[in-house]
């Protein structure tokens, strides 16, 4: 019976042909489902648009074809052609920049917090009294502290990821199921051991949560940190589209920015699957 | 001189705190094991087994009274009293293969002594097919299975034991018996082993430990001296378990009246 009583999730056996020929066609379909609401959002747009609702808001085509202008240039030849690239690459480097730099501080932290009195009983209670300020609410003060630019930029996006990062670090830490840790002292690893061979993988899954919490705000904190005057960035686009009244380059801006911060998501998706194939929760 | 014994219990007592009132979950409890006996703890639920496996483990210190393994005092658990829980207690980031080598690589043992003695002990276990799978893909039967394999593999001398078949349904119990005390006579193992099935303690123990509540203790011993294999549709075995069972009711009626 023992060997015979296979595991009923069936990761173990290889997937057949057939099971990957219903695989494929599943994700079709799933992928043609995901499709159909932003297909009629777009044809509304369109409607309205031709119908004179609004003047202000260029049509789907024309955002469209200045998009293309945006991304490779040829068409308009203003100030914006051809410049998507280098507004992106300014952007997602402050963000990267940024998130890194907030999880390189906030794990530890977090792990630090979850683990040890004297360092939550330290910090927690100030934590719990920074955390509700938003993000946007620093924008004068890191005027101020660090200039009108890019590193003010730099600084907010650090701000919106930390938090998330450390509370679910402190949370997975604090988490782990204390079984675990006898196991471990039984079976002879004890102490500071324990620190890297039970809280960390143990509170793994809680910490991506963190990570992708905190990029997603990265992101979004992104558009305001580049308000400040700086020269160059999705959100300095969107600013001067605003400035300029060209509504085109301002959606444009927007719908980058969604692109970017999509994939980049996946790609925390696509780590965290790879780290985290032990947990039930997390392959697939 | 008598042996020393690998497990002496003595006097040993419990008492939790819990908010503001006390709970004595473990009175005057005095036990002697012997190397290579297998000895099972029953009695009603809340009659203090787990807490004596734990003092014994080293979870717990005992709030009165002395748990010596070879004459020693227990401070803290320790690999040679290896723990089987209930609910497993795997790291669920391990494969099969990696739980089983916790131990044994915590100790920082050699890289090739220890692929060596992983192997044995998958083999051992019979999950040769799964020793790269994650406890998560395992059935509750196979995760027991490495539970007990990752102590033996960590120079376990004796295993504690805490219900751990109870979560299996009856033909995975009833096999996982049958091969732990294949395990048990091969190797010369030592088991402390609770349960709350009389006919599971009589057809493993060489001795049955009854135990009962308010608070928490030991009532009796009683020797089993049925011949091995058993077989519990025997007119023997049943003969015990009438004699057994008479005893823990009785104990039941005591109290009651
Ligand atoms: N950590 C704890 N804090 C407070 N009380 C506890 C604690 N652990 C156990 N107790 C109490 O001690 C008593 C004995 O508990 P124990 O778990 O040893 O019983 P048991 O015989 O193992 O029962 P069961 O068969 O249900 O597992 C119970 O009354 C329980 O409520
Ligand atoms: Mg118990």
């Amino acid at each position: 019976m023992s060997d015979a009583t296979v595991p009923n999730t069936g990761a173990l056996a290889a997937p057949s042909p057939r099971l990957g020929g219903f695989r494929l066609l599943a994700r079709l379909k799933s992928f043609g489902l995901a499709l159909i609401v932003p297909l009629l959002l777009l044809l509304g747009w369109h409607l309205a648009v031709k119908a004179g609702m609004t003047r202000l808001i260029p049509s789907p085509g024309e955002v469209a074809e200045y998009m293309v202008d945006f991304a490779v240039g040829g068409i308009w030849d203003d100030a914006f052609s051809a410049t998507l690239l280098q507004h992106l690459v300014a952007s997602a480097s402050r963000v990267y920049g940024g998130f890194a730099l907030a999880a390189l501080v906030a794990v530890p932290l977090g792990l630090l917090i979850g683990r040890v009195k004297l360092v939550s009983q330290l910090l927690d209670p100030f934590i719990q009294l920074m955390r509700p300020i938003p993000v946007t609410a620093w924008l004068p003060l890191s005027m101020i502290l660090f200039g009108l630019g890019p590193k003010s930029a730099f600084f907010l996006v650090f701000l919106g990821a930390f938090y998330p990062i450390l509370l679910n670090t402190v949370f997975g830490v604090k988490s782990v199921e204390p079984r675990l840790f006898e196991a471990a002292s039984m079976l002879g690893c004890r102490g500071n051991a324990q620190f890297f061979k039970v809280v960390l993988p143990a509170s793994l899954p809680s910490i991506f949560t963190g990570l992708r919490l905190g990029l997603g705000l990265a992101w979004f904190v992104i558009v305001v940190g580049e308000m400040t005057g700086v020269p160059q960035g999705l959100g300095a686009v969107i600013m001067d589209g605003r400035t300029l009244s060209r509504t085109e380059l301002v959606i444009c801006g927007m719908i980058v920015i969604g692109i970017a911060g999509f994939l980049s998501d996946r790609l925390v998706v696509l780590l965290m699957n790879r780290l985290l194939r032990w947990s039930p929760l997390h392959h697939g | 001189m008598a042996e020393l014994p690998i497990l002496d219990v003595q006097g040993v007592g419990k008492t939790y705190a819990f908010n503001d009132t006390r709970i004595e979950a473990l009175r005057d409890a005095n036990l002697t094991v012997r190397k290579g006996e297998f000895v099972c703890l029953i009695g009603a639920s809340g009659c203090g087994k787990s807490t004596l496996l734990r003092i014994v483990a080293g979870f717990e210190p005992p709030t009165v009274g002395t748990a010596l393994m070879w004459g020693k005092p227990i401070q803290g658990p320790a690999p040679d009293r290896g723990m089987v829980f209930q609910d497993y207690g795997l790291f669920p980031w391990l494969t099969v293969r990696e739980n089983i080598g916790f131990g044994p690589a915590s100790r920082g043992r050699p890289k090739s002594e220890l692929k060596e003695t992983v192997e044995r002990f998958v083999a051992l276990v019979g999950l040769s097919r799964f020793a790269d799978a994650y406890p998560h893909q395992l059935s509750g039967g196979m995760k027991q299975r490495v539970a007990i394999a990752r102590v033996l593999a960590n120079d376990a001398e004796i295993v504690l034991m805490d219900e751990p078949f109870g979560a299996l349904d009856a033909m995975t119990r009833e096999r996982l018996q049958d091969e732990l005390l294949e395990l048990w006579q091969r190797t010369g193992l030592t088991v402390l082993f609770v349960t709350h099935s009389i006919e599971e303690a009589i057809f493993l123990a060489d001795r049955v430990v009854v135990m009962e509540p308010g608070p928490g203790r030991i009532a009796c011993e009683h020797r089993i001296t049925l011949p091995r294999p058993r077989d519990v549709a025997s007119p023997e075995f049943n003969a015990v378990r009438r004699e057994l069972s008479a005893r823990l009711h009785s104990h039941h009626a005591k109290k009651a009246a």
